[in-house]
């Protein structure tokens, strides 16, 4: 007796199902996770995945099946079933993408949330950001453009992961120019072409780009941000793995965009202090300290 | 308005004959079609060419192949090329301009003059594009976005040359829009009514709206840049209080719609192909309609999910989010819609068929992956990589380029009167398909794991994947062979297909091969029913039915 195809296809749904979920599981493409977002945002990419496996599984299967078992054959020349539409069927699969993709949106949003992206930009009552507000009035010329006039106080645009940096967070003054990242501490006023920065302490970079639009990825941190000529830039993350990565630009800036790269050196909390020490000047100048009483000069 | 009438065309004192006539300002909405069709061609192997250099600079992970600002050009050109010359004018201008007047049974377009203007705008648009790389600083070098302020800083006379060229491209479009408009709302054939149109006039209609609305805001903004080029004003100059970020949003406000200009004349055409070689009538015909105006509404309120990264607020992002993978919607039901449309066929395995699955199965992956991509935290990590070089060759390559491929083989027999060779045909689809797949796949996850878009030069871990993308490339070369040969010989030896080789039912079919000047001898036929294929339910032959024909069969 021939099983019923309600029965079939319910076996093969589900195994669709199950196959979908398991490569989401198993099926690794996202390289290292280095950050204290990195994890979420790989669990958002694991659903995605599994979505999109079962998916793409079925229209495929779909498609071959058809090709295969509707073939038309050697000195077959009918027509096929006359069918016109199937009014039911039609609002299955018009319902069933909108639930998945309102359940992906709502999902992402709560990701996106998780990891800091919903931090509100340039409300003023709501700036998380006082150090660098004053650090990019602060900067050198260029960035008084940012500022709209009349409050004199610029905007700030943050980035996802802005609501990681608090108290303890270590601030590090970001430049792009053609075709380098020029890492500064105010901290320690060090000055250097690659980024150091120690694990599980949330570090906020301060960015500025000199010439044309450039982008900060670091893929092993899962986060990217453009770096925009006259819009001070905040981007913050936490570390969670020591090692080193690599800080790839991610906006075509010019010839040499491709070598525009350089690295990010996690370090366990001693290490990075020791590496402070090292590369510190004997005392931080004083004259940085007054500095940041004046108003914008340039 | 009026319709064009045979006087007009029988005194032919000043219009070439016979060959001639494709080189010539004919008026003729078949022969518009085909100089589309042919000068797409051209520009489709010159940005293929492109293609080669960039996947031959990125077989290693040094720039070795081409210097660093020629890399920049190349890339550039590709884009541009690509877009505005290969696929803009040949699934709106070439299928739009040879098909749409017989679907509305009509004997020309409503503007026959401006369709031949808007045509030969697009010759000296390319050859001014491709001439720039041969003047002194060479052509622009600031990516097919152009983004100010690197556009500002490139050689100045190249970025001109391509605001110029883009800027004529637009007007062409534009003045194609208006007419595709005009003559599916105005140019019925009495009788004729809109829910009867075949749905390649739907989606011509939508795309036009799409034109209309968006390209003249890219032309605005493309000439307030060449302000900022040769006049030093201060639009999108940082440095004299520009903004940097509304270029972006204009931008996106007509390049994101330009996917779908791009797109949904492919779905039009896979609308006609699939219900002829399936035998069966479209599935869901009206529900094919409104995915389509969908579409083109929610198209255009998408754009800012280019700019995740640039520092957009918060609700912004949120807001393009959800418009933008509510697009799946409608999309996916299309696609669910061409998948019913051949369950329970009888489908010929030809070229044509064969090149509209692999549409599907590419477009439905390119689909996937762009909802992930509408996503901001997934977008965060992957735009500018080549995670989205893979997504959107996926979209325009895996899905309007096959829809091309497939039309050619399909209309050929109507612009000969000759049929295409099977076998090569297949020979073609197979190698297309497997370079496609081989050169794009791998390039996701080069994007995942960290190798940002145009670049020279890349991380050496990433050496071995890039070459596989770069076989796969040159397999895509060398199927483009097959089809030449076959396109070339068969015009002259092909087998003659006589004037309705597939038995179909849309109007185009129900004339002569080549058809006449004024499409049909005597009056336009009156076609209520374009897809009107099929066995009605009590004619299934019950040996050879399967349990779901009988299912589905009762619905009719």
């Amino acid at each position: 007796m021939a099983i019923p195809s309600a029965l079939v296809t319910l076996l093969l749904g589900m195994g669709l199902v199950l196959a979908g979920l398991w490569v989401g599981q198993n099926v690794q493409l996202l390289p290292l996770d280095a950050s204290s977002n990195a994890p979420v945002y790989d669990s958002l990419f694991q659903v995605l995945f599994s979505i999109g496996t079962i998916l793409f599984l079925g229209i495929v299967g779909l498609v071959v099946f058809s090709l295969v078992r509707f073939r038309r054959r050697p000195g077959d020349l009918a027509d096929g079933a006359a069918i016109e539409g199937n009014l039911p069927l039609e609002i299955v699969w018009t319902a069933i993408p909108a639930i998945v993709v309102l359940f992906v949106g709502i999902y992402s949003y709560d990701i996106y949330e998780r990891m800091g992206g919903m931090v509100a930009l340039n409300d003023h009552s709501a700036m998380h950001h006082p150090a660098a507000v004053q650090q990019a009035s602060n900067g050198s010329a260029g960035m008084a453009d940012a500022s709209p006039g009349g409050s004199g106080e610029p905007r700030v645009w943050a980035g996802i992961g802005s609501s990681d940096s608090s108290e303890g967070s270590l601030p590090v003054e970001v430049t792009a120019m053609q075709f380098a990242f020029i890492f500064h501490y105010p901290d320690g006023d060090i000055t250097s072409g690659e980024l150091h920065v120690p694990v599980n302490r949330p570090v906020e970079l301060r960015m500025k780009a000199n010439d044309v639009i450039h982008a900060f990825w670091v893929p092993q941190f899962r986060l990217k941000q453009d770096v925009i000529p006259g819009q001070p830039t905040v981007l913050s993350f936490t570390a969670t793995r020591a090692g080193s990565y690599p800080i790839v630009c991610a906006e075509l800036c010019g010839p040499y965009h491709g070598g525009m790269r350089s690295t990010v050196v996690v370090h366990e909390e001693e290490a990075f202090n020791q590496w402070f020490e090292t590369n510190a000047p004997a005392k931080p100048k004083p004259a940085t300290l007054a500095s940041a009483g004046l108003t914008p000069t340039a | 308005m009026t319709v064009a009438s045979p006087a007009d065309f029988e005194p032919q004192g000043l219009q070439p004959q016979g060959w001639l006539k494709y080189f010539s300002f004919s008026l003729d909405h078949k022969v518009i079609g085909l100089q589309y069709l042919v000068t797409g061609f051209i520009f489709y192997f010159i940005g293929g060419a492109l293609a080669g250099v960039i996947r031959m600079e990125l077989t290693s992970p040094i720039s070795d192949f081409v210097s660093r600002e020629t890399y920049n050009e190349v890339l550039t050109l590709h884009g541009t090329v690509m877009i505005f010359l290969w696929i803009v004018p040949v699934v709106n201008g070439a299928f739009g301009n040879y098909l749409i007047p017989f679907y509305v049974g009509a004997r020309d377009m409503a503007f026959p003059r401006l369709n031949a203007v808007a045509f030969w705008l697009i010759p000296p648009a390319g050859i001014l594009l491709i001439a720039s790389y041969f003047i002194a600083g060479g052509a622009a070098q600031s990516g097919w976005t152009a983004y100010p302020p690197l556009s500002l800083t490139t050689p100045a006379i190249g970025q001109v040359i391509w605001i110029l060229s883009v800027l004529l491209l637009g007007g062409s479009s534009i003045f194609g829009g208006i007419n595709f408009i005009a003559t599916i709302l105005k140019l019925r054939r009495p009788g004729l009514k809109l829910m009867q149109l075949p749905m390649y006039c739907w989606a011509m209609l939508g795309t036009s709206i799409l034109v209309v609305l968006s390209t003249p805001v890219l032309a605005g903004t493309l000439i307030l840049l060449s302000f900022d080029i040769i006049a030093h004003t201060g639009f999108f100059n940082p440095a004299l209080g520009g903004n940097v970020v509304v270029y972006q949003h204009l931008f996106w406000f007509y390049s994101h719609p330009a996917v779908y200009i791009m797109v949904l004349p492919a779905f039009g055409l896979v609308s006609e192909i699939l219900p002829v070689h399936a035998r069966k009538p479209l599935f869901g015909y009206t529900t094919m309609v409104y995915s389509i105006m969908a579409i083109v509404v929610l198209g255009l309120i998408v754009w800012a999910h280019h700019m995740f990264t640039s520092g957009t607020p918060p609700w912004m992002r949120l807001f393009f989010t959800i418009a933008t993978s509510f697009i799946a919607v409608p999309t996916g039901i299309k696609f669910f819609n061409w998948l019913a449309t051949l369950w329970g066929g009888k489908l010929a395995l030809n070229s044509a068929m064969l090149f509209s699955c692999g549409f599907i199965i590419n477009f439905v992956f390119g689909g996937i992956t762009g909802v992930a991509l509408a996503q901001v935290p997934f977008d965060i990590h992957v735009h500018d990589t080549y995670f989205v070089v893979g997504h959107f060759h996926y979209i325009v390559y895996g899905g309007t380029v096959f829809v091309i491929f497939a039309s050619v083989y399909h209309w050929y027999p109507k612009f000969t009167g000759r049929l295409l060779n099977e076998d090569l045909g297949r020979l073609h689809f197979v190698l297309t398909f497997i370079g496609f797949n081989l050169c794009f796949t791998p390039q996701h996850w080069l994007g995942l794991n960290g190798m940002p878009r145009r670049v020279a030069e890349y991380d050496p871990s990433f050496t071995t994947l890039n070459q596989i993308s770069s076989v796969g490339a040159l397999l895509m070369a060398i199927s483009t062979l097959p089809f030449l040969i076959n396109v070339i010989w068969s015009a002259f030896a092909g087998q003659i297909a006589g004037d309705n080789p597939w038995n179909a039912l849309t109007p185009e079919w129900l004339t002569a091969s080549p058809p006449p000047v004024e499409n049909w001898k005597g009056e336009a036929p009156l076609v209520t029913h374009p897809y009107d294929y099929g066995v009605p339910e009590g004619k299934i032959d019950l040996r050879v039915a399967s349990g779901s024909d009988l299912w589905f069969g009762g619905k009719r």
